[in-house]
């Protein structure tokens, strides 16, 4: 039985494998009249698909002192519904070969299945289910919410580097609710309730807030079929107002510290960017995002070829910034210092790395380096279907069309060395800047570490 | 593990990597059309033709991985292949970085206890290929292991260790393989002494006994045709060192004494590993402990220790069990972290559900349902040419039969309850498990 399957498949890929090779498509999509939209990518190479579900509610939704519920709604969705019991969800999936899992964000709360193809009419009718039939129960979710205490526990509570992480985000934001952690503070999960993430659902899990992405060896047409027949008969619903909850303008430089056990010290440091909002008429963002290729983009960029290789300040350095979110931007800098030196030398190394942009540019050589691996990654990303999904959806969420994907590419490749100066000029300034240094600290309290030079209090 | 938190999207990464596929251009002995020779430097090939991307991956793997160290010197392998990326006899570790990355091209690499390997994607097109092969050969073959790179980089491994040491997840990991291999290579993990021990003379040693020709294997996948795939293999091996004969031969790996240790460290959560030496990559017993493994900690949201664990108590947010086939017996291990002050609990709870599966062994419905994912998503194990290139290189490298992945299917459904059981009782005896527990003891 095996065998045969098996042999059936590559019968298969040989006879799509021509046609594969000259259509690369593009995405189709078609809405529902609930509100749900369907976008739809066919890749034939493998008899294999990925389903995902995107709700467009994520911690950025979440009021004080109920922090983390859009996460535990999250593992609440698999505790099951009115006719599928708890567990056989994911027995399921698990029966049909699949392999599944879920995300929670800022921005959103996305679930996924890898299956082979035949699966995917049960897919789309346990996500459909799950989409409007949720039981959450006071005993599912007290047993839950234990689990989702170890996951912080693991995940933030005993990894330095990420409350560095989360303090930067609880400091440079006073207002947006991006200064409060996806998976919540340790105080609101104890006092949350089943009824907290029962209303969660209430409000955000409904089909007109929500999109479906589906990529791998499918017919468009026949996916938006099932689609209809499954999602079609969920009803819509008014969403909650959203209120803006802008950020104010940032008047200084905000410096804290972390103290946590480790070796080394640890510096994040981060300013306040534009994100992409009109994909025509913005043109920072992807002069920002050449700017991150130009320090980070590979091995010898900026930063580790003059701060690990050359100078040997860190033993480790980054650079980061994303151009689609729902809500505000940053562009980080970060890295670990090496044996001897402190979080300050790095600080000041950085900071003439930004100072060399500024005064001298970048040079042609470098431009092309980073616009030919933009090149090239729009053929390697062709390799896999679930990441093909990701950029669907990030696209869709961040408020932008899938239908951009290619047009940002295009505009990412036609940045000028002038426009990359012009935002690390407009940009990288103190005024936007929050700094967070990581101070080690000994695991035997009994014997306080001395504090390495240099490290600022 | 489940159900992400994801704060910046790399997380994902892990559980991304998916799909597209290779075309079976023509089917040779096997179903699978994996094409096999000799180099005439000796090296073996591997290479499967998928046309349908204009790329091509390549990997080049030698028997250099940690159980070929001196135990005092723990961290030369890492070291090594760290190094061989930092300058050639003809460029600077900056130029070969730039010649990578101005075609667009993706140079990595990993290197564990067995294994040391260099891998490159690259675009299939004449100019983007030529520049990257060129450069993956130039450093494959003439390495130049400067002087000022191996200090660096010797000083990078010290600050990753020393950070280690104070991480409950490395200190727990490290213990574990000490206890399960002792005196074997296995258990070496580098530490400040071995590592500072290191001189550059010992790199450039370490380099030319085991990056050799004979023993490089070479894994081909994507673009390109057999003729084309002569040539990059040839153009990769020529210049390797010749080693005479075959490696030292490595002690046999014994099974530890049954034993539970604790250590303390002040994080918030205990980390817990169970387990013993137990499987080969061409072991007998793979697919009972394959299938096995599913129904006992392996499968996803469905497993006995997910169940039972953390779905029922909610004592973890990730619990698991594996086995690591290596060339000789790798590990069978479970793990979970829990707060503190359940960590005996868990711990208890963890034992109840192993000793009920090494007394009984899977129930029929869950044999039924491990064979069912396993088989029925057979095909999400090689959707990708990322995914087919792990599997063709594991085969390559280990000598498993061409037809491995033809197999696959076929003996999973073979698997019975009676082959499972005999299978853990042969290969995970409850009186040599080894407990470490990190974060014991103290509040």
């Amino acid at each position: 039985m095996g065998i045969r399957m098996f042999r059936r498949l590559f019968a298969l890929l040989a006879a799509l494998a021509v046609s594969a090779a000259l259509a690369q498509g593009a995405a189709e999509e078609r809405k529902l009249a609930n509100g749900l939209r369907v976008i739809v990518k066919e890749d034939h190479r493998a008899p294999t698909v990925v389903h995902m579900v995107w709700y467009v509610a994520g911690s950025m939704d979440e009021v004080s002192g109920e922090s983390g519920v859009a996460h535990v709604l999250e593992h609440m969705m698999f505790k099951g519904t009115k006719t599928v019991k708890s567990g056989v969800f994911s027995r399921r999936i698990a029966a049909a070969g699949g392999r599944e899992n879920a995300f929670t964000n800022r921005d959103y709360t996305a679930y996924f299945q890898q299956v082979p193809k035949a699966a995917l009419p049960q897919m789309m009718q346990l996500e459909a289910d799950r989409m409007s039939n949720l039981l959450v129960t006071e005993a599912e979710f007290s047993r839950e919410i234990k689990v989702v205490m170890e996951e912080r526990r693991l995940r933030t509570e005993d990894q330095p580097h990420a409350l560095v992480s989360e303090a930067l985000n609880a400091t440079a934001y006073f207002a947006h609710p991006y200064r409060r952690p996806v998976i919540g503070w340790m105080n609101d999960l104890e006092n949350m309730s089943y009824h907290d993430a029962r209303n969660w659902y209430a409000r955000w899990y409904v089909p007109n807030n929500a999109f479906v992405v589906v990529v791998g060896d499918v017919k468009a047409e026949e996916v938006f079929a099932l689609a209809q027949k499954y999602y079609g008969r969920i009803k819509a619903r008014p969403l909650p107002e959203r209120k803006p909850q802008l950020e104010p303008e940032q008047r200084g430089a905000r410096r804290l510290v972390v103290k946590a056990p480790a070796e080394l010290p640890y510096l994040l440091m981060g300013w306040k960017c534009p994100v992409l909002r009109d994909v025509d008429k913005d043109w920072q963002p992807y002069a920002l995002e050449v700017l991150a290729g130009v320090l980070d983009g590979n091995e010898s960029a900026r930063l580790n070829q003059s701060l690990v290789r050359n100078s040997r300040i860190a033993s480790s350095v980054g650079a980061g910034y994303d151009a689609t979110a729902r809500g505000p931007g940053m562009c980080y800098l970060d890295g670990t210092p090496s044996q001897g030196r402190s979080a300050a030398e790095l600080e000041t190394g950085l900071r003439a790395e930004l100072a060399r942009l500024v005064e001298g540019g970048v040079s042609a050589e470098e431009l092309d380096r980073v616009k030919a691996q933009v090149v090239a990654s729009q053929i390697f990303k062709r390799d896999s279907i679930f990441g093909q999904a990701m950029e669907i959806a990030q696209f869709e969420t961040a408020g932008l069309s899938h239908q951009d994907i290619d047009r940002v590419l295009e505009r990412i490749k036609a940045v000028s060395a002038e426009q990359v100066r012009a935002v690390a000029k407009q940009y990288f300034v103190d005024d936007d800047l929050t700094v967070v240094v990581l101070e080690p600290q000994p695991l035997d309290r009994a014997t306080p570490r001395p504090a390495p030079p240099g490290v600022r209090h | 593990m489940a159900r992400d938190v994801n704060n910046d999207g790399k997380n994902l990464v892990r559980l991304v990597l998916a799909a597209a596929l290779w075309v079976a251009a023509c089917a040779a002995q096997a179903a699978l059309p994996i094409q096999h020779w000799t180099t005439s430097s000796g090296a073996r090939v591997y290479f499967v033709e998928s046309r349908s991307i204009p790329m091509l991956d390549i990997n080049v793997d030698f028997d250099a991985g940690g159980r070929r160290v001196p135990a005092d010197k723990a961290g030369l392998g890492g070291l090594t292949h760290a190094l061989v990326k930092a300058g050639s006899a003809a460029r600077s570790e900056e130029e070969i970085s730039r010649r990578i990355a101005d075609v667009g091209a993706l140079l990595g690499g990993s290197v564990d206890r067995d294994r040391a390997g260099l891998s490159l994607r690259t675009l299939s097109s004449e100019r983007e290929r030529a520049q990257a092969l060129a450069t993956l050969a130039e450093i494959l073959q003439t390495p130049a292991f400067p002087e000022a790179a191996f200090a660096r980089e010797k000083a990078r491994l010290v600050d990753a260790v020393k950070e280690d040491e104070t991480k409950p997840d490395a200190i727990a990991s490290k213990a574990f393989y000490r206890l399960l291999y002792g005196t074997h290579p296995y258990a070496l993990a580098p530490t400040r002494e071995t590592v500072l021990r290191i001189e550059r003379a010992d790199v450039e040693g370490f380099y030319r006994a085991n990056y050799v020709a004979g023993r490089a294997v070479v894994t081909i996948l994507g673009d390109a045709d057999r003729s084309l795939a002569e040539r990059i293999a040839e153009q990769l091996t020529a210049g390797l060192p010749r080693a005479p004969g075959a490696p030292a031969p490595l002690p046999a790996v014994n099974q530890p004494t049954g034993q539970t240790l604790r250590m303390a460290h002040p994080a918030s959560q205990s980390h817990i590993l169970l387990g013993l030496p137990a499987m080969t990559r061409d072991d007998p017993d793979y697919f009972p402990l394959l299938v096995g493994n599913y129904v006992l900690g392996g499968g996803g949201f469905v497993s006995r220790l997910y169940l039972e664990v953390r779905e029922k108590r909610g004592y973890a947010y990730s619990v698991y069990s594996y086995f690591l086939p290596l060339a000789q017996e790798g590990p069978f291990q479970v793990g979970l972290q829990t707060k503190k002050e359940q960590a005996e609990e868990a711990l208890a709870r963890v034992r109840i559900v192993l000793d009920e599966f090494l007394a009984r062994g899977p129930s029929a419905a869950e044999l039924k349902a491990a064979k069912q994912n396993l088989v029925g998503g057979f095909a999400l194990r090689i959707d990708s040419n990322r995914k087919l290139l792990e599997q063709v290189a594991l085969i390559a490298y280990y000598r498993l039969p061409l037809a491995w992945l033809d197999d696959f299917t076929a003996r999973v459904a073979k698997v019975s309850v009676a082959d499972v059981r005999a299978a853990f009782a042969r290969r995970v005896r409850a009186d040599h498990l080894v407990t470490v527990v990190v974060g014991s003891g103290e509040k």
